[in-house]
């Protein structure tokens, strides 16, 4: 094994990456396909990270960006829930299937 | 191999099996678990890369905030006990072959890319040079962004409010 580097980390990101779109594409219940989007935006954030860890270190570029996307990440989940939320009280169920008519 | 190292492939570890975890597991609560300790994972790769300050918010916001969110909403969704539905094999098959086929197209595109590193200095990531950054309007400081940023936040709550709001039953 190697010295860990950016390469490292780029193949850990890119792997949790497609480990949640993989979850995206297999799950049908809202919530854990929110888990997925979660997965994802993770795996986003630790790119900017190593970014601006191993090839840029005098700016901080990278670790702002990481910071925004980690405020809009809580807006989104946010709202995801009260749409899941609104969504049961109507439907009695969250899953995507049963959810074919935006307005009801 | 020394000691960080092997706390670098821990934590890589940790975070890829339990991210794959909690993807492929029918048990939704257990799922949220998995995902918590994902989410752990990298913000203890966040401390290994020594940018506390983030791992802090990763912490914060992930591990104490969305999570604890997601595990509400599964309590208030779902029976307790139940198990998803299972899944149809050929979703399954075709989920992973287009995740494995992205996943090595990427990795194809990164190992064959030199990256080329700057010669300048490293700047150190203190709360104070990030918070004096964030809050300059000058020399590409990020305070139009941190106020777009509050106003996202404040709209996100409202709207919040106004779609969990209890409609009126016509009939009730």
């Amino acid at each position: 094994m190697m010295q860990p580097g950016l390469y490292h980390i780029l193949f850990i990101s890119t792997a949790l990456f497609f480990i949640g779109v993989y979850g995206f594409l297999t799950r049908k219940n809202l919530v854990t396909m929110l888990m997925s989007i979660e997965l994802v935006l993770n795996s986003v954030n630790l790119n900017f990270i190593a970014f601006n860890k191993y090839l840029w270190p005098h700016k901080m570029d990278g670790l702002f960006f990481t910071l925004f996307i980690i405020a809009i990440a809580a807006a989104e989940a946010a709202v995801a829930i009260a749409i899941i939320i609104n969504l049961y009280r109507s439907h009695n169920s969250i899953n995507v299937e049963n959810a074919e008519e935006l307005k009801y | 191999m020394n000691g960080s190292d092997i706390i670098f492939y821990l934590l890589a570890a940790m975070t890829l099996v339990c991210g794959l975890l909690a993807v492929t597991t029918r048990h939704i609560f257990r799922a949220a678990v998995f995902l918590l300790f994902s989410l752990i994972g990298v913000a203890g790769i966040y401390f290994w890369l020594q940018y506390e300050f983030i791992a802090a918010v990763q912490i914060v916001v992930y591990a104490g905030g969305i999570a604890v969110l997601i595990i509400f909403s599964i309590f208030l969704t779902q029976q307790a006990g139940d198990k998803l539905p299972k899944q149809r094999i050929d979703r399954k098959i075709f989920g992973a072959l287009a995740a494995f086929c992205g996943f090595a197209l990427v990795m194809i595109q990164v190992y064959g890319h030199t990256f080329f590193e700057t010669e300048e200095g490293e700047v150190t990531v203190s709360v104070f040079n990030i918070g004096k950054k964030m809050l300059s309007i000058t020399d590409g400081g990020y305070a139009l962004p941190f106020e777009i940023i509050s106003m996202l936040l404040l709209a996100a709550m409202i709207g919040c409010i106004v779609i969990a709001l209890r409609t009126k039953k016509e009939n009730s």
